[in-house]
């Protein structure tokens, strides 16, 4: 897959609770703004999560982050330009054992 | 000492001091109306959720304090739903406390059971899941804070039966804190407004209901004095500000008068205080006062560049950012303009009709406005009646005008009128209703004759959904598909079936004086008004035109 140069990854850190997911990817659907990808999971004594959303870079995303921030939930958004969003598209193959690779090579 | 789940809450909502809470009782909220049996606050049992949720919003409006609705699990949520989705659109501070079904049987299609949570994502501001008694204790107070913090705008609480009956032990009851965020102005920022105003030769003012939201209607009619600046205001910002005032030149939009709509599109400056850019104020936003620049200040910041770029923009709560703009602002007479606005005015006025008819429709809602208390509150139900209501009616205070803007909710307008009668005991409250509309929440005249309230309903009856009939004359050829009613309920006498007093002012000879007569008689009525079925409100901005491209009203 080719990593797309138009996208961008929103940083949250979030309160940890069933609701937060929905909260999230509602606001995402409810607006019309388009979310590829989203990796989550819990910080520290878990009560946070850090959520990286996969987001296209274009003139919405200001509004995208505002929104965010109302989010009683959220407890920090930030615009990650620096980091690799590549990652995205390689997390197949990350997740995977090592000693399983070779099975999973035709997916 | 020991407490369920449920005396917990009606404690706490004490605390707030809520006095009324309008609600249903059903299985999975009865743990909580056993504890309100034993409470101070008084219980209005509306006779459908939607009513409920109206009535707070009708207390909440009236006020701008929060109000409390109790549903029960599954259609009793459901049925809020409209409420809940009006008070967010709107941004009125309302607590809808839903009863689910037990934890245990949460996920399971249980009887009654719906995703109450998952549904109200969207349409509140926030919303709580509780998942053990002990989070009330947070959850309430914080409730209510959320609901009037910033932006004011709608939270549920949905409560699983089993957490209602939970017995926790009390040792402490959380302090009242009402942290009042202090906004910190960039004063740098009201230096560079202050002086593009100044530097402005055409500025406007248009204001909506964050003026109203926030109490700055003084500051309001004290800058556009100092410094000569006419306000138009969205249908929500209507009661901010003087309608009699030189200044003023009315609602602005889609069905504004000519006049406004010509003097918008002159403007150079465009101080947007308290407003969102609503597409039925703006019209087609690419042709919305080209040639302005904007300054733009909200207490959401969200608002700032979401339908429109702004010049000089501020995020904070208008009143405080108005406190220092205030006395920045130079005095300026702006000759040249204000001839300009009293030529519009003069050349392009607001067609009043020819005919004296009291049955006419806007010379009905002019009669009603002599003959209201000058403190009235006036509701409205939507559709032309709504409109004829904002253009001519003259709301001379905040919180007089309580009408559905954002959603347009159709049965608004009789439950609204029920809880600001509820909340406002001594004043008169006038619901001023379509008769569409008024069968939306038609049951509700048996919560009205129950709390025996000073509410007076006038149906303005052309027999038709008129605003739908409308659109269909002028955008779909005259194809009155489904806006005409075949059937048409005698209301008076509908009325006087629930215990009410009902008239019919197209069965008497001197509608005015009869009017008169049931307008300022104490308690409930309503009054039925024959209009003509084919009036339309003029004039209009046609969907995807800029709101100078007006038709009719000439
Ligand atoms: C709940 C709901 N359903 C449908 C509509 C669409 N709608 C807008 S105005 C209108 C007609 C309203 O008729 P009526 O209450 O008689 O008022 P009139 O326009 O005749 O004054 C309709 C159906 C709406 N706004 N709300």
């Amino acid at each position: 897959m080719e990593a797309t140069k138009a996208n961008t990854i929103i940083e949250l850190t979030v309160n940890n609770h069933a609701g937060v997911m929905s909260h999230i990817t509602g606001l995402f659907s409810r607006r019309g703004y388009n979310l590829e990808g989203i990796i989550c999971g819990p910080v520290g004594d878990g009560s946070v999560s850090r959520m990286y959303l996969l987001v296209e870079k274009n003139a919405r995303l200001e509004q995208m982050i505002k929104q965010l921030e109302k989010l009683y939930d959220i407890l920090i958004v930030s615009l990650r330009e620096d980091y690799d969003h590549t990652l995205f598209h390689r997390l197949h193959d990350l997740i995977i054992k090592e000693k399983n690779r070779a099975k999973y090579k035709e997916f | 000492m020991k407490m369920t789940g449920a005396q917990i809450i009606i404690k706490l909502l004490e605390r707030e001091g809520i006095r009324m809470i309008a609600g249903i009782p059903g299985g999975a909220n009865l743990p909580l109306y056993a504890a309100l049996s034993k409470s101070k606050i008084k219980h209005i049992l509306a006779r459908h959720e939607q009513g409920a949720g109206f009535i707070a919003q009708g207390m909440a409006r009236s006020t701008g304090q929060p109000a409390v609705c109790f549903a029960t699990s599954g259609p009793g949520a459901t049925n809020l739903m409209t409420a809940i989705a009006d008070a967010k659109l709107d941004s009125i501070p309302i607590i809808a406390i839903t009863g689910q079904v037990p934890t245990s049987l949460i996920g399971t299609d249980a009887f009654q059971e719906v995703d109450t949570y998952g549904m109200t994502i969207p349409i509140t501001k926030h919303n709580f899941l509780i998942r053990n008694a002990e989070e009330l204790l947070s959850v309430i107070p914080e409730s209510f804070q959320l609901a009037m913090e910033g932006r004011p705008g709608p939270i549920v609480i949905d409560i699983p039966k089993d957490i209602q009956k939970q017995q926790i032990e009390i040792k402490r009851w959380p302090l009242m804190k009402k942290k009042k965020k202090k906004d910190k102005i960039d004063l740098a920022m009201i230096k560079k407004m202050t002086h593009m105003i100044q530097q402005a030769k055409k500025p406007l003012l248009y204001i909506g209901g964050g003026i109203i939201h926030s109490g700055a209607e003084k500051l309001v009619l004290e800058l556009a004095r100092k410094n000569s600046i006419p306000v138009t205001s969205t249908l929500m910002g209507l009661g901010a500000f003087p309608p009699d005032d030189d200044l003023f030149i009315g609602m602005l939009g889609m069905h504004g008068a000519r006049y406004t709509n010509y003097i918008l599109n002159e403007a150079d400056l465009l101080l947007a205080f308290g407003v969102r850019f609503d597409d039925r104020a703006t019209g087609n936003i690419a042709r919305f006062c080209k040639q302005a620049r904007i300054i733009h200040i909200d207490i959401d910041h969200s608002e700032i560049g979401k339908i429109r770029r702004s010049h000089l923009s501020l995020a904070c709560d208008i009143a405080a950012a108005l406190k220092y703009l205030n006395p920045l602002i130079k005095r300026q007479k702006r000759k040249e303009w204000i001839s300009f606005l009293d030529r519009m005015k003069k050349e392009h006025p607001f067609q009043i009709p020819q005919s004296s008819d009291p049955l006419n429709p806007l010379n009905l809602i002019g009669m009603i406005s002599r003959i209201a208390q000058g403190n009235a509150i006036i509701t409205t139900d939507v559709g032309q009646h709504q409109m004829w209501t904002a253009q001519i009616y003259p709301f001379r205070t905040p919180r007089t005008l309580l009408t559905s803007g954002g959603l347009g909710t159709m049965g608004f307008g009789l439950p609204v009128a029920i809880g600001a009668g509820l909340a406002n005991p001594k004043r008169q409250v006038i619901c001023i209703s379509g008769d569409g509309s008024f069968l939306m929440n038609i049951q509700e005249l048996a919560t009205l004759a129950e709390e025996n309230l000073n509410v007076k309903t006038i149906i303005m009856n052309n027999g038709s959904l008129g605003l739908v009939r409308q659109q269909q004359e002028f955008f779909y050829d005259k194809n009155y598909m489904a806006s005409r009613f075949i059937t048409r309920p005698d209301f008076a006498a509908v009325a006087k079936n629930f215990g009410l007093k009902g008239i019919d002012l197209g069965k008497e000879r001197d509608p005015e004086e009869i009017l008169q007569k049931a307008l300022n008689e104490k308690g409930p009525c309503l009054i039925n008004a024959p209009i003509p079925f084919d009036q339309n409100v003029t004039p209009m901005v046609p969907p995807g035109a800029g709101n100078h491209e007006m038709i009719g009203g000439e």
